[in-house]
């Protein structure tokens, strides 16, 4: 057999049938599901009599539209009506099929891509769908995780398969360490902004080199959550002793021979030395510095100490003009430094940055400080796990005293389904994964960044490079 | 089915990159549970200001441009979040094509999915389309889904469609019907899959029964 990809490794090993020359019947392992992209689908379902084969592979999350205001979790409340009836009407479509349900006064609910793997349920080597498009996140176990449609989550509720188009290979070679004072998310948004927002659209991007091996876990969450920033359709990580440790720890079924033989097939997911990729990128992790958003697409990115791009700077006529109406949302000056630019919002949370690793970080940076004068800043876990561990390390009553707000968990501000919504004009240093226009609210500004970076933001007021501020690590 | 063959019409042109779909249909409009009252949501940022009234300006919003069938769009239209409500939207507004140089990977799939034709086309040619489309009295388009061409004013260009995603503009296919014909390949499938790999078999039922869900 010719040299293969891990991608072409997945994909084979899930190939029902092969449709024709780009799309194959391809096996999914598991589904999730959200309480807002999930309601025409099983209606779509239960209108043409159709049944869900195997509820086991499937799971669902209230997420979305969930508010985060700090009461107990048994005593939450979606006051919205129609928030109110997707959540219900989710709870009734698992009851009917028998589909595992993190409900809203769960107190394990949370965001589906942080709950999923928390819980071991995300292994290596699967295919996991979800209609949410940061599913590319599981590729940091080496799973291959994409966003779909509506249609496409009814396709799979009815036959457990999806008619899927191949994707070509990337790879992303990332050699180096981090500097201190960057992250992942620093890193990622580096990529995309030299990659551009649909740099690898169509492909599948495998990340490999020194940095990506020394990257933890929840590290490689962040990186391939947002791969899909840069177009892509899927990320992987070759899954090493790191993923499988991680995923063991929390698989506790997965024991005696049935691991023996799960070790002995992870060991097997990673490209053959010789394998073709389509595309290959390099990039040295020694030269990241930190990151943010200056525009209204997760590409127009700069380092915290560059300056505002000018429009007339531009290449050509289509940049000139985005570059334009990114400005003039954005409100920035063209040419002027990033760094200093007030804020008045902070968010700590979402799929991309909303993990223990993400809490500890801002932490450090928050100890022995206070959030800034007229600035409001939240925390938002990304699950109630990481919010009891959150709790019990001490983080929770740190950012409360620092006068952050510490909230019960769900996708909150990172598109502001809920009540959590920025006002017009509001600037919020954000940890999240858009800076869309309108994204955390209609005409508030989104400037996406690392959690320490945030947490610089927040206690300082202003965007602020986090490596001149001395960190207190717990 | 020569209904379907030809989508012709008063086409608009969106000159913005990557045109998110939370621009499409921002996040207001995404708390149904089914599919109704999608027009109203349709670019609601750029058609009005915020206090809700219509912007003038805005090219969907011009007298000229009410019965606009066919949107021609910049690079990466529909990129971002998955909501198919973008896709469901646009075609309660009127809209039967997208004419873009490329699509986010989603929207695409979405599109066709509801038999929204997307059509991709080299930037010229997306370029002369738009000139065209800004031309009251010219700025009609005919996209022949059979024989797999756009005609403008100055434009008469071939595209490319897989023979899977033509029929399902063609004829509306039903996808879920038609995957459920290798029901018993799956079955099969799985059945050698799981006896390979236990450890992925009922992979949520067992967590979930582990972590006690569903309790209420």
């Amino acid at each position: 057999m010719s040299a293969r990809t891990l991608y072409r490794k997945l994909v084979e090993s899930h190939t029902v049938a092969t449709l024709d020359a780009q799309n194959v019947l391809l096996f999914c392992d598991l589904h999730l599901m959200n309480e807002y992209t999930s309601p025409q689908a099983f209606a779509a379902l239960h209108d043409r009599g159709r049944s869900v084969p195997v509820p086991g592979q499937n799971v669902a999350v209230v997420s979305h539209i969930i508010p985060t205001h700090p009461v107990p979790s048994t005593l939450r409340v979606i006051a919205d009506p129609a928030s109110a009836l997707q959540a219900t009407n989710l709870a009734a479509n698992c009851r009917r099929h028998g589909i595992p349900l993190f409900d809203t006064r769960d107190a394990l609910q949370g965001i589906e891509h942080v709950v999923a793997p928390e819980h071991g349920m995300v292994r290596p080597g699967m295919v996991i769908l979800c209609g949410d498009s940061h599913t590319t996140t599981y590729g940091a176990l080496g799973a291959l995780g994409f966003g779909i449609g509506t249609s496409e989550v009814a396709h799979v509720l009815a036959t457990q398969t999806l008619v899927y188009r191949l994707a070509q290979d990337m790879r992303i070679r990332v050699d180096g360490m981090l500097p201190a004072g960057t992250t992942a998310k620093d890193l990622i948004l580096s990529i995309i902004g030299r990659l551009g927002a649909q740099g690898a659209r169509g492909f599948v991007v495998e990340f490999c080199g020194t940095a990506i091996e020394a990257l933890s876990i929840e590290a490689r969450f962040t990186l391939c959550n947002m791969a899909v920033e840069a177009g892509a359709r899927g990320a992987l990580i070759a899954p090493g002793q790191a993923a499988i440790d991680y995923v063991l720890a929390r698989a506790p079924d997965i024991t005696g021979e049935v691991r023996d033989a799960a070790l002995a097939h992870w060991r097997t997911l990673a490209s053959d030395a010789e394998a073709h990729f389509d595309v290959e990128h390099r990039f040295d992790a020694t030269e990241v510095v930190p990151h943010v958003t200056w525009g209204t697409s997760p590409d127009q990115v700069l380092a915290v100490t560059a300056q505002v791009p000018r429009p007339d700077a531009q290449q050509d006529e289509a940049q000139r003009r985005s570059t334009e109406q990114a400005l003039r949302y954005t409100r920035l000056v063209p040419g002027g430094a990033i760094e200093g630019t007030p804020v008045q919002h902070v968010f700590i949370g979402s799929c991309t940055n909303g993990r223990i690793e993400d809490l500890r970080a801002a932490a450090a940076v928050v100890r022995g400080r206070h959030v800034a004068e007229g600035v409001r800043a939240m925390v938002v876990p990304g699950s109630g796990a990481v919010k009891a561990q959150a709790e019990a390390e001490g983080l929770a009553a740190l950012f409360t005293d620092a006068g952050f707000e510490w909230r019960q968990p769900g996708c909150s501000m990172c598109l502001a389904m809920n009540d959590d919504v920025l006002a017009d004009g509001v600037r919020c240093a954000s940890t999240t994964n858009r800076n869309f226009e309108g994204r955390q609210g209609r005409g508030a500004i989104t400037h996406l960044m690392s959690p320490a970076m945030a947490a610089a933001a927040a206690v300082t007021g202003r965007i602020t490079d986090v490596r001149l501020l001395e960190l207190n690590h717990v | 089915m020569s209904d379907s063959r030809f989508i012709e019409g008063r086409a608009a042109a969106l000159r913005i990159e990557n045109l998110d779909t939370d621009q499409i249909m921002p996040k207001q409009f995404l708390r149904g549970i089914d599919k109704s009252g999608l027009a109203a949501g349709v670019l609601y940022d750029q058609r009005f200001d915020a206090q809700g009234r219509p912007r003038p300006d805005f090219v969907l919003n011009r007298p000229d441009y009410a019965d606009t069938r066919i949107l021609v769009g910049g690079a990466n239209f529909g990129c971002g979040s998955s909501r198919e409500h973008a896709v469901w939207g646009l075609q309660q507004f009127g809209i039967r094509a997208v004419i873009a140089p490329s699509f986010g990977e989603i929207f695409y799939s979405n599109a066709l999915n509801n038999g929204l034709l997307v059509v991709m086309l080299p930037e010229p040619v997306i370029a002369a389309l738009m000139r065209d489309a800004d031309d009251v009295a010219n700025g009609q388009i005919r996209i022949d889904v059979q024989a797999l061409t756009v005609c403008s004013a100055s434009v008469d260009a071939p595209f490319t469609l897989s023979a899977r995603h033509q029929r399902m503009v063609l004829e509306g296919l039903d996808v879920i019907g038609l995957s459920l014909t290798y029901q018993a390949q799956t079955e099969a499938f799985a059945a050698a899959h799981w006896a390979r790999h236990p450890w992925l078999r009922d992979v949520s039922a067992v967590t979930g029964r582990r972590l006690q869900l569903n309790r209420s």
